[in-house]
């Protein structure tokens, strides 16, 4: 029977690529091609569906899988993923969401580079968004690849290789075709999907344990071996110091990176109005905090009736604990239920790599040909369609992202995502909010605010344990370690803050009054938005 | 009511009219010329848009709202994120039948999220939308008039 719920999984998924494919070509008839269209899909979502395409484009495989995963092995610790993931977005709505949408265009660097020198401001921002989208989508990617070998059993390295690069090349097709109409309603699909076999999973562990919330955590102490420390933190990030500042690090990063997430901050600009941008982020808040309660169930669920050891046995990281817990609620191995709900959540998983991969790679491509294409360009060249251009740089990003992945095929999903969360936290959430609420800001604060968080973000990872040094490493047999944690957003944030703050004030530059006092009442009123 | 800005005292020292692109120096033909002066004076009204006591207002009530509950919520994180990597022990106190202060805690960062998304746009509905629309559109008839009414 093994067989069976494979071959049903590659059908669901084919649908769901089927139908994705054709909202592309549907979308894409007729259209002029503005950049307009391209980027911000025309502006014309409502709050509703931009709110389900910010959860489908936030909520990640990593999320689903991931943090069920961690909680159906070590507990408590697995939540505090989630709490970091959920609370981030109160950053969003308080100081990015509507100020966002009211004073920028297609980008983020477009917010910035309003009160500045264009140029440099442009470019470094271009790069830092570029960077940040480029580690977000090798997680994915590396993440499809592993999802295959576990899902399909086919544990070679030719599937997983086939894996990613049919993601990429799909990744590819919808955002060069259809831009982000076809990208946000493909996230729209997948989040409905996602939510609803989240919605299905849960009642189903509900109902197995009688409604009984605490008699659900019982059991999976009780079957975990870990007794009342299974629900209580420090079985993964208890530890020595190190560990527990590395786990205070990545909480920082996570909650500070979201404001800062390229793709994220795009879809606000799909909306007509801020007021639409807030709405839409208060229904994301509703749909991805229901969300990471029903894995929170889920986690404990499969600790309960799944159990560690078996999860354990089927990926050392605890991935494939929701896959497994379906299998087990719909009637265990061999049964038809448990067939059709493992292959329900495999081509859920799917769907929500694809969807995910798919507003990255709009968003970086529209960081390139927005900001670095229009700025680095030789004037005497004719100027090609910056939409064009765009089209190209998805194409281009797309097999970087391909190489990446087949690359980094081994590093841990969970770090990389993090990682890009401290990049995002360092490089452009700094820039952002001395843009939009500090009066003396000037460019080379702008520009030192965006390279003194990914300079640091990154060097630090290089010398971290992460790289060599330690038997984990991509290069175990060296050592230049000198950095102890693996997540560097405990340093590097600060870094960026700081480093704003020092290119301003060394600046002879006088910031200039009357831009700020544009920026400010255009974003506050939404006056001259777009 | 006077709201004490420091940004705002600063600002009254007519800055705002040294603004004009520097032109000195090259010839301008005279339709460039009346596109940078509309430019400039655009960009005056944005000057004394923010001096307005609307704007301030506008700007008052939101800030009055957010700054308060940025420091909230981000301490209320923070504490929860070193309580539980620093204070295990006190976390896995047994508060009711298997939950702990840990899981209280978590729910509670999901709930004082909820409870914040709710105030923040039940604010910024009933104190914020208006003013702002109403600045909005004033303002963009001031800048078109400033840029000479063919923008």
């Amino acid at each position: 029977m093994t067989g069976n719920h494979q071959t049903l999984a590659l059908l669901l998924f084919s649908v769901f690529v089927a139908i994705t494919l054709g909202i592309t070509t549907w979308v894409s008839r007729s259209r002029q091609g503005s950049a307009e269209e391209f980027y911000a899909g025309g502006r014309l979502f409502s709050p509703m569906e931009n709110g389900f395409a910010i959860a489908g484009d936030y909520m990640s495989a990593a999320s689903f899988l991931g943090i069920s995963g961690l909680i159906s092995l070590f507990g408590y610790d697995g939540l505090l993923y989630s709490v970091g993931f959920l609370v981030a977005w109160l950053v969003v709505l308080f100081l990015v969401a509507e100020l966002v949408r009211n004073c920028g265009r297609f980008t983020l660097a477009d917010v910035i580079a309003a009160r500045m020198n264009e140029r440099p401001v442009r470019i470094a921002s271009g790069t830092a968004s570029v960077t940040v989208s480029v580690l977000y989508l090798v997680a994915q990617m590396v993440g499809a690849g592993s999802l295959v070998a576990l899902l399909l059993g086919d544990t070679g390295e030719a599937a997983q290789a086939w894996a990613v690069i049919g993601v990429g090349a799909l990744m590819v097709i919808y955002v060069s075709l259809g831009g982000m109409r076809a990208t946000t309603w493909i996230q729209i699909v997948k989040a409905v999907l996602l939510l609803g076999g989240t919605i299905v999973l849960t009642v189903l562990v509900l109902v197995r344990f009688h409604g009984d919330f605490d008699r659900l955590l019982r059991t999976a102490a009780e079957r975990s071996g870990h007794g009342a420390a299974f629900l209580a933190p420090g079985l993964k990030y208890g530890g020595d110091w190190i560990a527990r500042f590395d786990f205070i690090s990545l909480g920082l990063a996570l909650v500070l990176g979201t404001a800062g997430l390229p793709h994220i901050l795009a879809r606000f600009y799909t909306v007509p109005t801020a007021r639409a941008a807030r709405r839409s982020v208060v229904w994301s808040i509703g749909l991805i905090g229901g969300f990471y309660l029903m894995t929170i169930v889920l986690g404990f669920g499969a600790a309960a009736i799944v159990g560690p050891d078996a999860v354990r046995g089927s990926n050392a990281s605890g991935n494939t604990a929701v896959p497994l817990l379906a299998l087990d609620l719909g009637g265990g191995a061999g049964s038809t239920g448990g067939a059709v709900l493992f292959a329900i959540v495999a081509a859920v998983a799917f769907a929500t790599i694809l969807a995910v991969v798919a507003g990255i790679t709009l968003a970086s491509s529209a960081s390139v040909a927005h900001d670095l294409y229009a700025s680095l360009r030789r004037r005497s060249t004719a100027p090609r369609s910056e939409v064009t251009v765009a089209r190209i740089a998805a194409i281009g990003i797309g097999v970087i992202a391909i190489g990446l992945g087949l690359l980094a095929r081994d590093l841990n999903v969970a770090f990389l995502v993090g990682l890009a969360f401290a990049v995002a936290a360092s490089a452009n959430l700094p820039v952002l909010l001395y843009s939009l609420f500090w009066r003396g800001f000037t460019t080379r604060g702008a520009v030192w605010a965006v390279y003194g968080g990914l300079v640091p973000a990154l060097v630090l990872v290089v010398v971290s344990p992460v790289v060599s040094g330690s038997p984990q490493s991509i290069f175990p047999d060296v050592d230049f370690q000198i950095f102890p944690l693996q997540n560097p957003g405990l340093v590097s944030i600060p870094l960026g803050f700081l480093a704003g703050w020092l290119g301003t004030v060394t600046s002879a530059e006088v910031p200039d009054e009357a831009k700020h006092a544009e920026t400010e009442v255009r974003s506050l009123t939404g006056a001259g938005a777009v | 009511m006077r709201y004490e800005d420091p940004w705002y005292d600063a600002l009254a020292s007519g800055w705002g009219e040294a603004d004009t692109p520097n032109t000195s120096g090259t010839e301008v033909p005279a339709a460039r010329r009346e596109r940078v002066d509309g430019a400039a004076a655009a960009a005056q009204v944005y000057v004394e848009v923010q001096r307005s006591e609307a704007f301030q207002e506008v700007r008052t009530r939101y800030r009055r709202f957010v700054i308060p509950a940025v420091i909230g919520f981000f301490l209320w994180y923070v504490a929860y994120v070193v309580t539980a990597t620093t204070a295990p022990g006190f976390m896995a106190r047994p508060v009711w039948g298997a939950v702990n202060v840990a899981l209280l805690a978590g729910l509670g960062q999901f709930l004082s999220t909820f409870l914040l998304t709710w105030a923040y746009s039940r604010h910024a509905r009933l104190h914020r939308d208006r003013a702002a629309l109403e600045l909005r559109w004033d303002t963009q008839e001031l800048t078109r008039e400033a840029r000479g009414g063919a923008v």
